[in-house]
């Protein structure tokens, strides 16, 4: 049967659009919605309910719906959205859920983005109060941005056949979009709900941009935006929903809200059924009933539960041949899935009568949409007249008007807009000029006047509160029952509010009903609190465009592009990529470490060290102050030396180390773990500025100003010669922890003589502009000597067989310069470092501290996971098992020829030479406790 | 997301900021005259009132200045902002 | 055996031109230092030597012409500036600041960032897209200078003319900020 109207409604009717629901083909019109088009064809029934599988139907017009949850299939697979706010397009499939949707298999090829917008004065709801207080706000010269939900313009004006100052009120409403449109400064956003509310002026907003495209979205186009609005003043004109009153059975399909079937009507030119009945608290659902009578439906009964029913409109029933029963509810309904027949009965008590329908609308009263007010810290109040909390308090920078007040006259509502708007203008440092002339109605129902009834005593087991989860008036009052009397604890007790639509319909029903129960007044009950978003918002459109290789950024050095031709497999450091290992053919991790290591060891190797942080320090205090950031002596480094440092935080633990190069008297560079880069400049920034701003430094970083090449092997010191031919490598000449300044391949280079290996070794600092060339340059100079790229897994092993501790491996904020064995980096000259105060605390100073100590498993080929405990003894005692420490470091050693671990173990340097165990899977492996440096102790490699 | 009013460079967005605990606990004159118990007052404890609260925050994404502020710690309301040196303005929470 | 130099941006050199959105164009090997300055005198006489007057405004930078040719200075903090020349004038730039006797630094930073102009009737909303900072002429003016965050980098954002903005952004994230620019476009009609 087809339910359309042959006149009305803002739709295409000489345009077919075909969808599929359920399985089953139907068509609509542009401008439908998928629930218009749904009731067009008859079908109320959507899905079921997620705990009882009841059948499911379409309660509301928008996104207060509490039910119609439908599952997109295609275009592309979408869960969880509201039939009644799915805009309808050709080819369409969905299907009904249970509560429950699926996401797709497949990543999502949409885009997705989001925006800053900023405007002085944010309009949120395009109503009659919202339109005018925007053009209020506009005409001031203000910028303004107008958010609105739906696809055009109206607010609760699409819902209606009015006429504002005796022409169509679409008419009204186009002219003002047309100004507000064409005003400089002015941004309307249709499709566009305002979810969340934050401090400082902060409003996110998701525009459904492309979605009612359907399969014609252009795939260029971001399909939703989160708008990202920084506002000075905000006028809230956000509505209110109308609320049902809840009875046995009010749950079955074509049970609709009155003001709802009426915007069906006249938004859509849809009927929501052949005879309805009206059950009303309220004057508004009068208008809904003659409306549909006159569009043809049966109305054979308004039930009105007030004792009188209002006399005008009354008459205007009775000239109709409707029957209005003052002082009656519905207690019941009846039907297999759709509604059949509801039970009428007086208020209190007495005999029911049985009333044939197809169709039952209802209308508990107004709920004032406080959602973002409330975000806002809005105090809310219980109107009691209203049955509903409306904004209680007025805020600096917020402003609420229209409906969203409980002001439900037309004109009045434009005039809240129209003084809010200039409000917010004039808050905002604008002038308003002139008054907006305000529209006058010809509505025929004022819906205040109404009585507050919560609930129609009856079954409590299927007098629903909360339709989307399955949630009775038994289970409140199990939970006031129980002891529960707050809100949120009942809220949470139940479920009530906690689906989708957040209690858009059913919150305030639940209070009143709750309320009852415990015998208090409303007026002393807090509401739940109001969080984002207040519709839901997909995941998609909160990443954005923060996906793929956008997700987060990938910082590379200015040598990349070779590693990435020569096969590098890379390892993400912080944000950088790094070369962790240079595979050849048919080589594995193991492999190439066992290769990269074994040439570096045996000849020479190189790698890309330019992610190490640099930072430049400039003052006559540089060196005082180094003196207090490194646990050892600086400011005696002579120019031209390095030296190697530790610093600590004041509680003595080892935070980063590095090299510290003397410039100049008054210069320094200073290099930082690559990880530690930002976190350690902003660590001298904080003592500079904070603690001593009198001190004569100044720290500059020049991370990437250099790209830094590490050239190391018996052999380095051959390419470098080759490479910087005015340069003398001799040991004598360039001495161990010393630098010079030259030319390498011809561009400025700085060379430090330092080893992170053991190795003869030098770093060549070049600006990040000639870092390629000089990385192929060496490559060029080291062929003869089979000069190896190595990565990062290289460096560890190297860094390891010497028992050199990695920040952030070896240590976690736990372990002193002491535990590492680095008491010689300790300065006892010093009066004071960060740190040193630390050092003789009894804690620092226990024997049973976790130490750095070398473990070699007594079978040389077994491989310890990083990460394994270490315990005493070969047998698993009972639990709890007393843990010794833990493996930080673990590889396989081309130069030791076996496999061998660094570890923090419990008194370890004492331990040195005993037996302990590491349990890997279900054994435990024996290993043998030695001094962490495990390759050339006595270091006779360093000079080549 | 909260604006910071940067008192060189205005407000921007929290993301800009970097936080640096409670202000004003000056490093102490002679960390080596100080008890353990002293020293531990220093190193690991802090207030942590239900009210205004003075903190420091550098502006590290923007001119990387420390200054500090006056935070109310229920609301996170920012009472005042101010540079480093300067005394703590009078709050009204 | 001279090493030719490489600009962060080299291999996008042919794929800035996000028409119809905005045009963006790497410039390569400017002359960058940081200054690091607080005395007033000694700011005053530092411009001097440039020939360009320091920005005293925060979130502002100045130009100004002399023995270096054009020179721009940005405000970057309280105490800190950076010069911004054409290339290959670092060296000399450094010795003429350090030949100005003051307390602070001088440090060449000339490869710590690489610069992009990007210019065209959609640059503000591309830059909206990452960028919290208010863009529209009366918030940000000609001549403003803010260090913020775009997308997920920091940057330095000089806005140079009507429709014209220079980023400068550190060199390790600026293919980043290429292919967020390049996707960004792709709304306005950029191809990527
Ligand atoms: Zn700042």
């Amino acid at each position: 049967m087809n339910y359309r109207t042959p006149t009305g409604g803002a739709i295409d009717r000489n345009t077919v659009l075909r969808f599929t629901f359920n399985g089953q083909s139907y068509t609509g019109h542009p401008g439908d919605t998928l629930a218009s088009a749904l009731l067009a064809n008859g079908v109320h029934e959507v899905g079921s309910s997620v705990k009882l599988g009841r059948p499911r139907g379409i309660v509301a017009a928008g996104s207060e719906d509490p039910t119609s949850l439908v599952q997109i299939e295609a275009p592309f697979p979408e869960p969880m959205l509201l039939a009644t706010t799915v805009e309808l397009y050709d080819g369409l499939v969905a299907r009904g859920l249970a509560g429950q949707g699926r996401l797709a298999n497949e990543p999502d090829p949409a885009r997705y983005d989001a925006k800053h917008e900023h405007c002085d004065v944010l309009v949120v709801g395009a109503g009659p109060a919202g339109l005018v207080a925007a053009l209020t706000a506009a005409r001031s010269g203000a910028r303004v941005v107008l958010v609105d939900e739906q696809n055009q313009a109206g607010g609760a004006l699409l819902g209606v056949d009015e006429y504002l100052d005796d022409r169509p009120s679409a008419e009204w409403v186009a002219d003002v979009v047309a100004e507000l449109k064409s005003t400089p400064g002015v941004l309307v956003l249709e499709r566009t709900t305002a979810f969340g509310m934050y401090q400082d002026g902060f409003v996110l907003a998701l525009q459904k941009r492309t979605d009612h495209l359907g399969f014609a979205a252009p795939a260029s186009v971001a399909r939703q935006r989160v708008w990202r609005i920084r506002t000075r003043q905000t006028v809230l004109a956000t509505g209110a929903h109308e609320r049902p009153v809840v009875f046995a059975d009010n749950d079955r399909p074509g049970i609709m809200l009155a003001s709802s079937a009426r915007t069906f009507r006249h938004r859509y030119g849809v009927l929501p059924g052949s005879r309805a009945v009206v059950f009303t608290t309220n004057d508004s659902a009068y208008c809904a009933a003659i409306d549909l009578a006159e569009s043809g439906v049966d109305i054979p009964l308004i039930v009105d539960a007030r004792a009188s029913a209002p006399s005008r409109l009354a008459t205007e029933c009775a000239a109709r041949g409707i029957e209005v029963r003052a002082g009656h509810v519905v207690t019941g309904t009846e039907g297999s899935g759709r509604v059949t027949d509801v039970h009428v009965a007086p208020l209190g008590s007495g005999h029911a009568d049985t009333v044939v329908c197809d169709t039952l609308l209802v209308s508990g009263g107004w709920n004032p949409v406080v959602s973002l007010f409330s975000q806002a810290r809005g105090k809310l109040r219980y109107d009691s007249e209203l049955g509903a909390f409306v904004p209680g308090e007025e805020l600096e920078t917020v402003r609420v008007a229209g409906s969203a007040t409980g002001e439900l006259d037309l004109t009045a509502c434009a005039r809240q807009g129209r003084n809010a708007g200039a409000a917010a203008a004039i808050a905002a440092g604008f002038t308003p000029s002139g008054q907006v002339p305000l529209p006058t109605s010809d509505s025929r129902c004022t819906a205040r006047s109404g009585l507050v009834l919560w609930r129609v005593p009856g079954a409590e087991d299927s007098s629903f509160v909360d339709l989307q989860r399955d949630a009775t008036v038994s289970d409140v009052l199990r939970a006031t029952g129980a002891g529960l009397r707050s809100l949120e604890h009942i809220k949470r007790y139940t479920t009530i509010g906690t689906a989708h639509d957040q209690g858009k319909t059913s919150g305030m029903i639940a209070a009143g009903i709750v309320a009852e129960a415990l015998g208090v007044e409303l007026a002393d009950q807090r509401p739940t609190t109001f969080r984002p978003p207040y519709t839901s918002v997909s995941f998609a459109a909160l990443a954005g465009r923060d996906r793929g290789e956008l997700h987060d950024p990938v910082r590379v050095t200015a040598i990349h592009p070779w590693h990435v031709e020569h096969g590098a497999l890379f390892e993400d450091v912080g944000q950088w990529k790094r070369p962790w290992y240079y595979p050849q053919p048919g080589e594995d991790l193991h492999a190439a470490v066992l290769r990269e290591c074994q040439a570096t060891r045996e000849s020479v190797g190189m790698m890309d060290g330019s992610t190490l942080g640099k930072i430049d320090l400039q003052g006559s205090d540089a060196g005082k102050f180094l003196d207090m950031l490194y646990t050892n002596m600086m400011s005696t480094l002579k120019v031209g030396k390095i030296r190697y440092g530790v610093m600590c935080g004041v509680d003595g633990m080892v935070i980063d180390d590095g090299t510290v190069i003397r410039v100049g008297e008054e210069r320094y560079l200073v290099t930082t773990t690559t990880g530690n880069a930002a976190k350690i400049l902003d660590w001298m920034e904080e003592w500079l500025q904070t603690e001593w701003p009198h001190l004569d430094v100044h720290c500059t970083s020049v991370t990437e100003h250099w790209a830094t090449i590490p050239l190391v092997g018996p052999r380095s010191r051959d390419v470098l010669a080759a490479v910087a031919p005015s340069l003398d490598v001799s040991n004598e000449a360039f001495e161990f922890m010393t630098w010079h300044d030259t030319e390498v391949a011809g561009v400025p280079a700085r060379v430090c003589r330092i080893s992170f290996s053991g190795e003869l070794a030098y770093e060549i600092n070049v600006t990040a502009w000639h870092g390629l060339a000089v990385w192929e340059a060496l490559m060029a100079a080291g062929a003869v000597y089979g000069i190896t790229p190595y990565g990062t897994e290289t460096m560890h092993v190297l860094r390891a067989e010497k028992g050199y501790p990695i920040i952030g491996q070896e240590t976690d904020a736990t372990v002193t310069p002491q535990d590492l064995g680095m008491s010689w980096a300790v300065s006892k000259k010093k009066p004071d470092f960060i740190g040193k105060r630390s050092f003789a605390r009894a804690e620092n100073n226990r024997t049973d501290r976790k130490q750095l100590v070398g473990l070699l498993p007594v079978d040389p080929s077994v491989l310890l996971p990083e990460g394994s405990q270490i315990v005493e003894t070969d047998r698993l005692p009972e639990p709890p098992v007393r843990m010794l420490g833990h493996v930080t470091s673990s590889y396989p050693s081309a130069a030791l020829g076996r496999t061998f671990a660094l570890a923090l173990v419990r008194s370890g340097h004492e331990r040195i030479g005993e037996t302990l165990y590491v349990p890997v899977d279900d054994s435990l492996v024996p290993v043998t406790v030695t001094d962490s440096v495990l390759y050339d102790k006595e270091g006779a490699r360093r000079d080549g | 997301m909260q604006l910071i009013p940067c008192p060189w460079c205005g407000p921007r967005e929290e993301a800009e900021f970097h936080y640096g605990g409670q202000a004003h606990v000056a490093y102490p004159d002679d960390p080596s005259a100080l008890s353990d118990e002293e020293w531990a007052q220093y190193v690991f404890f802090r207030d942590n009132p239900s009210g205004p609260f003075a903190e420091r925050w550098s502006h590290n994404a923007g001119c990387r200045r420390w200054f500090n502020a006056v935070r109310d710690t229920r609301s996170h309301d920012l009472l005042a902002v101010y540079r480093v040196g300067e005394p703590m303005p009078e709050v009204t929470a | 055996m001279t090493a030719d130099p490489t600009s962060p941006l080299a291999a996008w050199t042919d794929r800035l031109t996000f028409a119809p959105a905005l045009i963006a164009s790497e410039r390569p090997f400017l002359s960058q230092l940081t200054v690091r300055v607080s005395d007033p005198d000694a700011v005053a006489a530092l411009g001097s030597a440039l020939g360009v007057v320091f920005p005293s405004v925060p979130c502002t930078f100045t130009t100004g012409s002399g023995p270096f040719g054009a020179v721009e200075v940005l405000w970057l903090g309280p105490d800190e500036f950076l010069v911004v020349a054409a290339p290959d004038l670092q060296l000399p730039i450094e010795d003429a600041l350090r030949a100005v006797p003051f307390k602070g630094s001088v440090v060449d930073t000339s490869a710590q960032r690489t610069t992009l102009v990007l210019e065209g009737s959609h640059v503000r909303d591309v830059l909206a897209h990452g960028c919290s900072v208010d863009l529209h002429p009366s918030s940000a003016p000609v001549g403003t200078c803010v260090q913020t965050l775009l997308a997920r980098t920091g940057i330095i954002l000089q806005v140079t003319g009507p429709d014209r903005f220079t980023i400068l952004v550190r060199s390790s994230f600026a293919q980043y900020l290429a292919a967020w620019l390049s996707d960004a476009c792709v709304e306005y009609g950029a191809v990527p």
